[in-house]
């Protein structure tokens, strides 16, 4: 390749990165569903005429990290690119095809120039309702958990196929929003195709296979060269995490070879009997998000940059789920997997990845009762909050309190929730003393007192994790606090299922902390005094855990905290 | 006379008659005032007038901004709703960037230490659940004076709604410390979501002390100097205001100094009748651009200040103030050129700025910059930059441009310098597309105004990535937003949340609001412009329910009656389907913030006559310079701007060279000098551009 086409390669692929990103903006400004706008739950690609994806744009979740990347392949051999026409766009929300669950559209749409088939664009949104139990974890298998469309043409040369629109909307409680919805995803795709054929017009280009192969083997690569660096070997690590019907394990091998990762899930436990499975490409979405955030961070996600990394699962183990288990909740168990991933590259690569935290986000799923505003005067409402737990400390900085990862979901303003629900949270504030002791500190969780304006009952849908096992530490570092959700009348309430909340009762929900780094008494007694004077580690604490000494002035005693961390070993001081 | 203070130079230009004088001058960080005379003394001297003689002194400034980037303002304390210590703490739960393990949440400069709490509560319709329960005000106080807080920042829940709590507060604490500054986000910032309105409210209280005693300060050193004219001061909205206000809410003075150059756009669009403008600023560290539809530039009412060095979006502290809406990228003259792991060239965000800026400064700088790119291929004349007073090492440039791209690359330095240009071009081309799809806009057909130090060097090349066909590069555009501030209104806007549906429309609610809006602004408006004739535009910000963005759609004037939903609703689906192609039938739309802008009347100025364009200048001379797809260095004419005349036309390529900037005339196209001596560069059809 000579300097200048080189240069060329680069400004397009620059382009192609920008342009998903305007079909993301696209999506994100017309979408109804709100876990778009509160997580930005969308995706939007662009993939060469075999399907190899050229570019993603990088929204708020790594769920359709992988997953898009192999979706296209799907619809490429299902309709064959001979039978397109300029203006057809497909569509699936298979969840073993899509991205986990029902409720994830992808809609695919070959772009033409000049009546060639030169490439597709991909685009993929979170839909409100999909009839069945809807969003919960109670169904007994994918059938229950709603609609399901396999791949099929859901536009013919610009045609909409009015009979499918409204087949979905027939199954849906929210039809309206389901059609905004669709027609924001064919908005996005059609940008998508225009904005392509403009660029291959001004840069003279009537194929993209010279760019697509340079913008393949330039990210597979740089991120083989990454993974030659990490020394081989095969590195094991568990985690045992709450489940709903049983406590499961998730047990992970990885394979690190000279110029490829193979992560093998073997060991992992079987299926729930609920919603919280997970199929293999979600699990494979969150995995390799895990393992890219310490690998080769900087390359763009495309064909190449994903190809060095493989994984596999025995058929029927919770992460990867066969037809027809219910797969509704997916995410429970997904967000967790970076945290299984960080077990085995600390071994790998000591002191460059985090401590595990909360990870799986603590939203709250909250409606009125059914009989609310026939029996009483009670609202009828449904809102969900989005809220999170601590991150877990980094191998040379504290975690971070009351933040999400790995999914990029926004939380919610407590101003918004009160104005469009008659509920009242009374207390919204980080947990003292919740992040995991150790050199660098755990993010804290957050502590939320919710109740009824008009104290009514109402139900409380959560689908939550880490309260039996909290985000363990590493190197020293301690856990980070567990979570926990109980009733102000004194209640213990589960992480999974459907709760009650009685009338005049308030419900007290309680995020976990992320773990700890390094051993807390290696801690810059600086930065112990800080934590004291802004509450967020109790001067009680600081003694026992920190081995810290802070006068009754408020100052640190330099003198007796060296003493202390002299005289006992770790942890038996103040025990 | 417009004084703008930037980070690097101050700016003023003087309005005599029809022309223009102006002076560029350091700006004197440790006291900005001096700064400011000596710019003003320089400008007065140049136009040969006397300070009694000048008729209002225009003022923006990026001293706010500065001091929130630099961490120099006041020690805030905050105080919130009890339960509610970690607004700021707990922010949106949100990280900025998705694969950055590493990184820290902005720092939104109140620590969790000086965060107290009072026991009260507001409900969201707006009334007490729990009174304000006044025995806390020692414990608070005590607090205070520990903590040496030295301006406060109240931000209780719901004050949106009803602000008594806040109100009552600043009552009992003035009574006992007159001398604490205290902001209130009732005040500040009207607007529901608690964590943006308390971000409003603190960065107020934050900069309050400061900008008092700049404000106050520079005020008393005018009337020193002998001026006799009102001082005004520039808001982000792009209004001008009272010293009174400006010292009130400082977080209003944000940005003001870039509103400027969106004010010149405006200016030369009301000038040449452009219905459809991109206003393109280029200075040494960043580029903004602002769309302007019938020469109004699009606004909005949030924005971000501090973004983490990346300009990345949730980088910074949120702001929920009426802007001039822009975007902002890492691609200035000072943008420093690299190559990564992967062989990619990447440009900026770091910047050498202007000490020690590019290579070519030879002033210590080491880095390869876009600006020692321009100068290896030649649009820049090393003996005649910024007034001549600093003159270029090309062969610094060169080796720059060689070491850190060409060997990477393994290409002579003449390619690395234009791969570097086309990079930061591309770069600006796809920020500027992007813009335009958040809002619903294509940047096709649009005329783009090119300013700032390297606006009317790059604007052709971004120019033809983006569909567009003509250029305007105004007179003085290296003080851009000073000549425009020349031109700004009096006005003042402001925002309160009221939430309602349209079907049921609490029209009496709305109108009891609206009012009170009108009072306020009004009385703000007058105080800066006594007995001009006052202009009211107000706004609903309107979204389905459900969605997260919401879509500004006018709302007439007078009360509104019964049929007022309709019409809104049909305002509503017209701007949805501009936007977004199709209404979405049976959607219940909501209503939540509500907008009234107070503007002092201002006569359009007179449209420009049309000009043909046949005289070819002469020119000072050539320059050899590198054009792209040209293998060699061709030798193109070189005009100086001052001999341009109206009615002249240069055919591309050719460069125009002025005091502190260069025009680029790309190959296909035709450089025409207009009546306002504006250069116009105009896209030649194909067919002409064959000799």
């Amino acid at each position: 390749m000579n300097d200048d086409s080189r240069v060329e390669m680069q400004i397009m692929w620059n382009r192609l990165l920008s342009v998903v990103e305007e079909q993301a903006q696209v999506l994100l400004h017309t979408a109804f569903s709100p876990i778009v706008r509160e997580c930005g739950d969308i995706s939007a690609g662009i993939f060469d005429r075999r399907g190899r994806m050229l570019a993603q744009a990088v929204t708020g979740t790594p769920g359709h990290i992988n997953t898009m990347a192999e979706s296209v392949r799907y619809f490429i051999d299902e309709f064959e690119p001979e039978t397109m026409n300029p203006g057809d766009v497909y569509l699936t929300n298979d969840p073993w095809l899509a991205s986990g669950h029902l409720n994830d559209f992808m809609l695919v749409e070959p772009v033409f120039l000049e009546g060639t088939l030169v490439a597709f664009v991909a685009c993929t949104s979170h839909l409100i309702d999909l009839g069945g139990l809807g969003m919960g974890p109670e169904g007994s298998d994918v059938f229950d958990e709603g609609f399901l469309v396999p791949p099929c043409r859901l536009v013919d040369k610009g045609e909409a196929n009015e009979f499918l629109i409204h087949l979905i909307k027939a199954n849906s409680r929210s039809p309206v929003e389901n059609e905004g919805d669709i027609y924001a995803l064919i908005a996005c795709c059609d940008v998508g195709c225009a904005r392509l054929a403009e660029m291959m017009r001004e840069f003279r280009v009537d194929s993209l296979e010279a760019l697509s192969a340079y913008v393949v083997d330039t990210s597979r690569r740089a991120t083989e060269d990454a993974i030659e660096g990490i020394p081989n070997g095969v590195y094991r690590s568990r985690m045992r995490i709450d489940g709903y019907d049983f406590e499961i394990d998730l047990a992970a091998a990885l394979h690190v070879e000279d110029r490829g990762m193979l992560l093998d899930l073997d060991g992992s436990s079987p299926c729930s009997r609920f919603g919280i499975n997970v199929p293999i490409n979600y699990t494979t979405a969150y995995s390799v998000f895990g393992i890219r955030c310490i690998v080769a961070p900087e390359v763009p996600n495309n064909a190449g940059s994903l190809a060095p990394f493989r994984l596999q699962a025995p058929s029927g183990s919770i992460v990867n789920a066969p037809r027809p288990a219910p797969v509704a909740m997916r995410h429970t168990i997904g967000q967790l997997m970076p945290d299984l991933v960080f077990g085995c590259l600390h071994q790998a690569l000591p002191g460059r990845v985090p401590a595990e935290g909360a990870s799986t986000m603590w939203d709250l799923p909250l409606r009125s009762a059914f009989d609310a505003g026939r029996k009483s005067n009670a609202r009828a409402f449904a809102v969900e909050m989005t809220h999170n737990g601590g991150t877990g400390a980094r191998p040379t900085r504290d975690g971070l309190s009351a933040t999400a990862y790995p999914s990029g979901v926004w939380g919610s303003q407590v101003e918004i929730t009160e104005s469009v629900a008659p509920l009242r949270v009374r207390r919204r504030e980080l947990r003292p003393d919740s992040g995991g002791a150790g050199t660098h500190r755990g993010g804290l969780g957050q502590v939320l007192e919710v109740e009824s304006r008009e104290r009514a009952p109402f139900h409380f849908l959560p689908s939550v994790e880490r309260i039996r096992f909290p985000a363990r530490g590493r190197d020293g570092g301690a856990d980070g606090a567990a979570g926990r959700i109980t009733l102000e009348s004194g209640a213990a309430l589960s992480g999974k299922g459907d709760h009650v909340i009685p009338g005049g009762d308030c419900l007290i929900f309680e995020t976990p902390g992320g773990a700890g780094y390094g051993a807390p008494e290696a801690r810059d007694p600086r930065a112990v005094l800080r934590d004291v004077r802004d509450g967020m580690v109790t001067a009680d604490r600081a003694q026992e855990l920190y081995r810290v000494v802070i006068d009754e002035a408020g100052e640190l005693d330099a003198e007796a905290t060296a003493r202390l961390r002299e005289s006992a070993p770790a942890g038996s001081a103040g025990a | 006379m417009g004084v703008d203070i930037g980070g690097t130079f101050t700016d003023v230009a003087v309005e005599v008659g029809k022309s223009y004088v102006s002076a560029k001058l350091p700006t004197t960080p440790d006291d900005p005032v001096r700064g400011v005379r000596e710019a003003m003394a320089a400008a007065l001297g140049r136009a040969g007038l006397r300070p009694s003689e000048i008729g209002t002194v225009i003022h923006g400034t990026t001293l706010a901004t500065n001091a929130i980037i630099e961490r120099k303002g006041a020690t805030v304390g905050v105080i919130t709703t009890e339960g509610f210590r970690d607004i700021l703490e707990i922010a949106y739960e949100r990280r900025y960037d998705q694969y950055d393990l590493f990184l820290d949440k902005a720092n939104l400069l109140v620590p969790r230490e000086r965060c107290l709490t009072v026991p009260e509560r507001i409900d969201a319709d707006g009334s007490v659940w729990r009174a304000l329960d006044e025995s806390a005000l020692d414990d608070l106080l005590e607090s205070v004076e520990r903590l040496g807080v030295d301006s406060l920042a109240i931000g209780l829940l719901h004050s949106y709604a009803n602000p008594v709590h806040e109100q009552r507060l600043r009552e009992l604490i003035s009574a006992r410390r007159p001398d604490l500054p205290v902001s209130l986000s009732c005040e500040v910032c009207p607007e529901i979501r608690e964590f943006d309105r308390l971000c409003t409210t603190v960065v107020n209280a934050y900069i309050k002390p400061l900008m008092e005693r700049y404000l106050s300060a520079l005020a008393g050193s005018l009337v020193d100097d002998g001026f006799e004219c009102p001082l005004l001061v520039m808001t982000s909205g792009g209004g001008m205001t009272t010293l009174h206000t400006a010292t009130r809410f400082p977080v209003r003075l944000v940005e003001s100094g870039p509103s400027g150059g969106a004010l010149l756009a405006r200016r030369i669009a009301q000038q040449l009748r452009l219905d459809s403008v991109v206003s393109f600023d280029m200075g040494g560290t960043t580029a903004k651009l602002c769309l302007l539809d019938g020469a109004e530039p699009l606004t909005s009412r949030h924005f971000e200040v501090a973004r983490a060095a990346r300009f990345i979006r949730g980088s910074g502290i949120p702001l929920r103030i009426p802007v001039i809406e822009m975007i902002e990228i890492g691609a200035g003259g000072g943008s420093i050129a690299s190559v990564d792991e992967m062989g990619r060239i990447t440009i900026g965000p770091r910047s050498a700025g202007a000490e020690p800026g590019p290579a070519c400064y030879a002033r210590g700088g080491e880095r390869a910059t876009v600006t020692d790119a321009d100068c290896h291929l030649g649009y820049l004349d090393p003996g005649a930059f910024a007034e001549g007073r600093l003159r270029l090492d090309a062969a610094g440039a060169e080796n720059a441009v060689e070491r850190d791209v060409g060997r990477a690359l393994a290409v002579p330095a003449r390619d690395a310098a234009e791969a570097i240009v086309r990079m930061v071009d591309e770069n600006m081309a796809n920020a500027a597309r992007i813009h335009a799809v958040e809002h619903g806009r294509e940047l096709h057909g649009r005329t783009l105004i090119a300013f700032g130090g390297n606006g009317p060097l790059h604007a052709a090349r971004v120019a033809a990535k983006t569909g567009i066909e003509r250029i305007v590069v105004p007179r003085d555009p290296g003080v851009g937003s000073a000549v425009g501030f020349l031109s700004a209104p009096v006005s003042y806007e402001i925002v309160r949340s009221r939430y309602t549906t349209l079907d049921p429309f609490d029209a009496s609610g709305v109108n009891r609001l609206f009012g009170e809006m009108e009072r306020e602004a009004v009385a703000v408006v007058r105080a800066g412009a006594p007995g001009a004739e006052i202009e009211i535009a107000r706004s609903a910000f309107m979204r389905y329910r459900g969605q997260g963005h919401e879509i500004e759609v006018p709302v007439p004037p007078g009360p509104l009656g019964p049929a007022a939903a309709k019409r809104l609703r049909r305002a509503y689906d017209e701007k949805y389907v501009a936007l977004f192609g199709r209404v979405v039938p049976r959607m219940v739309i909501e209503i939540m913030n509500w907008s009234l802008l107070a503007t002092a009347a201002q006569a359009p100025p007179e449209p420009l006559p049309a000009t043909a364009g046949q005289r070819a200048p002469r020119a000072e001379g050539t320059r050899r310079i590198h054009v792209e797809g040209e293998a060699q260095a061709l030798e193109v004419p070189c005009h100086a701007r001052g001999s341009l005349e109206t009615g002249d036309r240069i055919r591309g390529p050719a460069v125009v060279s002025e005091a502190q900037t260069t025009t680029y005339v790309a190959p296909g196209f035709d450089a025409i000098i207009d009546g306002g001596l504006n250069i116009v560069l105009a896209r030649v059809p194909p067919q002409a551009a064959v000799p």
